[in-house]
């Protein structure tokens, strides 16, 4: 070992749960001042390693040093004393709290009367300007400002409580390119003062725009430790999957698919819009089409998706299925009608997290029927049988607690959710989001066989070549209204769009 | 299922014994069977069962403790369902006061002393019952209160309810049928038990045959998850409150059926912390979620042994409460989630862990390593 004065130093790691080994014989280095990115599949050990670390999980084998005393930490709080902070894949702040208060939270400066909140929020304010957040008014609530702020709000608290090992768990899934700059911007800043990060993301762009080092795991083992400059994406992607990169680039593109003009969409709408959420739009969407909704994170498209479900109660707009006009105000008005969503928001809006991978599964399936049908057992298992094997979901038992699967997993028990239902057509709003590569490319063709098989999709993703990729037309969004349509084809690429929303619409 | 009866769980090899060891409610069970010992001890014929030769009517400590315990299961059972959903329903009590105010007012100005009056005047009660369970689904649901408020201000207004309707006396009535029901036997059981052995079995066979108890388990757990996923919350909602209405009806008849006399201010009284505490500690947890009905009525059984058995080692009445407390304290100390997890801890470093003997749970964070 050349370097000597690693921060944390965790040697031949095992950890054990119930029939999964976890980590085995895991060896993880990480030095001051440097930025060190976890890569590997989903399930193959990144947080299972972070929660080691940090005492969350305990380590059935290896021993963990930090600043060179060997170390066992109870729990997240106990790391923090140390000086390790973790902030989330979704971050864990308090939404009713103001900024400040979340940044100072156990860390308030007491006077003779209790705390003094003028201090307390200047002792933010210079905490925030430290990460070059100068702009954000520690008095105002933290529900107020987006998600990307709210990460480095959260990195901020990290700061005060004077971290020197920094652990962001796939701090950028859910930002846009500037924010991603923004939060790369804030990395650098804190790398320079000598904090260490440990990174996790499955942006192969981004882990290589700013990460020094990098740790491959697969299946829970150690694959390697490597300089980034010492090796190139496809060798990165082999170590992460154990094979070579062929099956990712046999993905093949869908274009050319579109379906005859004159015939009768599946879905239309006109005028589809709710106040404050988005501007009236219409779409159509045929049989076996994939319709991609492109636009930056905020651009409405989410919403319009919600829409289209019925998940939000649109307040203008006609609507009509196979040509008949319908309504759909309710999510069980858009089962009803055959209309599936998938929402980019798992924990919350998705995973009913202390039932088992069966209960939900057949959820939606038995919603739309009704409490008073049950479905029977052999029906339940057929529905398990069928989606656990066909999405490949791992483990594949069906009386797991869904909370205990990996977030790749929870996703597609959930894609099995909305299937299972029979949808003629289906929204998926970001469903490849903070994935990994794999995975990433099990979803995209199971995507283009649906529309293969006569289903309708509406496909809703912040990765641009993803949507030109799979999408046969592109509805483009900008500002909560539709700024143009574009029939795919291969003049049709990302910076097609990029161009489109850069000059505001004028195409539309 | 937190019931257990339908998981597949059972064709791993697991003991029935095991099963029950890994319920929530363990130490509840535990708990009762130590209290029964404690009387025991104190008198050996405690648990003797005798059997009237004429009438074939059974009487003992154990037969009285079934025949307590009814009140506290109906209430608990239509609390652990509002409970499950992520409410509280704090009016049970007062509404139990308004159905033993009406059913006795109905008889004392009928005074015929029929069956049919008896019926009506159950009829009536059950309705009345209903209807201020409803009021408390409306609110919650449709008007989105809080379900603390919504039952905190039903449970007052039930209480005001109940003197109006007896013109705040004390309101007696004669009714040998009605009587019967707190009184009388079936095959030498206490009614009052066997109708509610009766009511619990419709409840979970209704709950856990349907997939309501899938779809009240989702809404506890994830509300909004619930509702992407097609589930209408309303008339669950409604339902489950309703049903804890009734159920609390059916307490309220059960209490003043004994003694043909509704205590306007007394009755009912603070019956529903006796029901928060019974669904407590049978394991279902007050964040909502899961839950075990089974658990609840293990719950209640306990509860009213502790009453019966605060008085019968006759500690004194300004004690009883500490020491329902105390009794309390410790069965929930058992079933958290960290003391259990310091036990574990412990065990495993008294024996060295078998890395093939791993529990079959899968929640390996709080992995409860039991080992062989």
């Amino acid at each position: 070992m050349a370097l000597t004065d690693a921060i944390v130093e965790m040697e031949d790691i095992s950890i054990e749960f119930p029939g999964v080994k976890a980590l085995q014989h895991v060896d993880f280095r990480l030095f001051p001042g440097e930025i060190h990115t976890l890569m590997g599949e989903n399930g193959a050990g990144k947080s299972t390693l972070i929660k080691a670390l940090t005492g969350v999980y305990k380590i059935d084998g290896g021993s963990i040093a930090v600043a060179g005393e060997p170390r066992m930490f109870t729990g997240t709080a106990d790391a923090q004393s140390a000086g390790i902070s973790t902030v989330y894949q979704e971050v864990n702040l308090c939404d009713n709290l103001t900024v400040g208060e979340n940044v100072m939270l156990g860390h308030e400066i007491r006077g003779a009367f209790g705390i003094n909140w003028r201090k307390t929020n200047e002792a933010a304010r210079e905490a925030l300007v430290g990460l070059g957040l100068g702009h954000l008014d520690p008095k105002q609530p933290l529900s107020s400002i987006s998600l990307a702020l709210q990460q480095l709000v959260a990195i901020s608290r990290a700061m005060v409580a004077k971290s020197k090992v920094l652990i962001l768990d796939e701090p950028t899934s859910s930002l846009d390119a500037n924010e991603v700059e923004g939060l790369f911007g804030v990395m650098r800043r804190l790398r320079d003062q000598g904090v260490a990060i440990l990174f996790v993301s499955h942006f192969l762009d981004q882990v290589y725009a700013i990460s020094d080092r990098m740790t491959v795991l697969r299946n829970g083992e150690f694959v390697g430790e490597y300089l980034t400059a010492d090796l190139d994406r496809t060798q990165l992607i082999s170590k992460m999957i154990g094979k070579d990169f062929g099956t990712l680039a046999a993905l093949g593109s869908n274009r050319g698919r579109v379906a005859a003009p004159d015939a009768t969409p599946f879905y239309s709408a006109t005028d589809l819009g709710r106040k404050g959420s988005i501007d009236p739009v219409d779409i159509e969407v045929h049989a076996g089409e994939v319709v991609g909704l492109a636009g930056l994170l905020g651009s409405g498209r989410t919403e319009l998706g919600r829409l289209i479900y019925g998940a939000d109660r649109p307040d203008t707009g006609e609507v009509r299925i196979g040509g008949v006009s319908a309504e759909v105000h309710s999510p069980i008005a858009g089962l009803s009608k055959k209309i599936a969503f998938s929402t980019e928001n798992r924990r919350d809006e998705g995973i009913i997290g202390d039932l088992t991978v069966r209960e939900n599964l057949i959820l939606a399936v038995q919603a739309e029927r009704g409490w008073a049908r049950p479905l029977s057992r052999r029906e339940q298992k057929e529905l398990c049988d069928k989606y656990l094997v066909e999405l490949n979901v791992r483990p594949a038992d069906p009386e797991r607690p869904i909370k205990n699967l990996s977030g790749g997993n929870q996703q597609k028990v959930l894609l099995g959710r909305w299937l299972a239902t029979n949808p003629e057509l289906i929204v998926l709003d970001e469903p490849t989001r903070g994935i990994d590569i794999g995975a990433k490319a099990e979803i995209q063709e199971a995507i283009a066989a649906l529309a293969e098989s006569g289903m309708s999709v509406v496909f809703i993703s912040s990765e641009l070549e993803e949507v030109v990729r799979l999408s046969e037309r592109i509805v483009v969004l900008k500002d909560h209204r539709k700024i143009g349509e574009l029939v795919n084809g291969p003049d049709v690429t990302a910076e097609t769009i990029v161009d489109l929303i850069a000059t505001e619409g004028s195409a539309a | 299922m937190s019931t257990a009866s339908t998981t597949p769980a059972r064709s791993r090899d697991r003991s029935l014994l095991g099963t029950i060891i890994h319920q929530p409610y363990i130490w509840a069970v535990v708990a009762l069977v130590l209290l029964l010992v404690i009387n025991l001890v104190k008198d050996p014929g405690y648990l003797g069962v005798a059997v009237n030769p004429t009438t074939g009517n059974l009487s003992g400590n154990l037969i009285d403790l079934l025949r307590a315990s009814a009140p506290v299961m109906m209430i608990a059972v239509g609390m652990t369902l509002v409970i499950a959903t992520r409410g509280i329903d704090l009016s049970v009590g007062s509404v139990m006061a308004v159905s033993g105010a009406v059913s006795m007012e109905f008889m004392s100005n009928a005074g015929d002393g029929s069956v049919g009056t008896a019926l009506a005047a159950a009829g009536l009660a059950l309705a009345i019952s209903a209807g201020l369970g409803a009021i408390n689904g409306v609110l919650v649901s449709i008007v989105g209160l809080q379900p603390f408020i919504t039952t905190l201000i039903t449970m007052l207004a039930g209480r005001g309810l109940a003197k109006v309707i007896t013109a705040g006396q004390n309101t007696s009535a004669t009714n040998e049928p009605f009587r019967w029901i707190a009184n009388g036997t079936v095959l030498g059981f206490p009614v009052v038990f066997v109708i509610a052995g009766v009511i619990v079995a419709i409840v979970a066979v209704f709950i856990r045959r349907s997939a309501l108890g899938l779809m009240i388990e989702s809404i506890g757990i994830n509300p909004k998850a619930a509702r992407m996923a097609g589930i209408r919350p309303i008339g669950i909602l409604i339902s489950v409150y309703v049903v804890s209405g009734i159920l609390a009806g059916v307490a309220g008849i059960f209490s003043v059926a004994s003694v043909m006399t509704v205590e306007v201010s007394k009755t009912g009284l603070a019956a529903e912390m006796d029901a928060i505490l019974a669904v407590v500690i049978g394991g279902t947890s007050l964040a909502g979620g899961k839950f075990s009905l089974t658990g609840s009525v293990i719950g209640a059984l306990l509860i009213a042994t502790l009453d019966k058995t605060i008085v019968f080692l006759s500690i004194p009445s300004e004690a009883t409460p500490a020491f329902k407390a105390a009794v309390i304290v410790v069965i929930c100390l058992l079933q958290s989630q960290r003391v259990r997890a310091l036990f574990a801890r412990r065990r495993a470093k008294a024996a060295p862990t078998d890395p093939g003997a791993g529990s079959p749970r899968p929640t390996a964070p709080r992995k409860e390593s039991v080992p062989a």
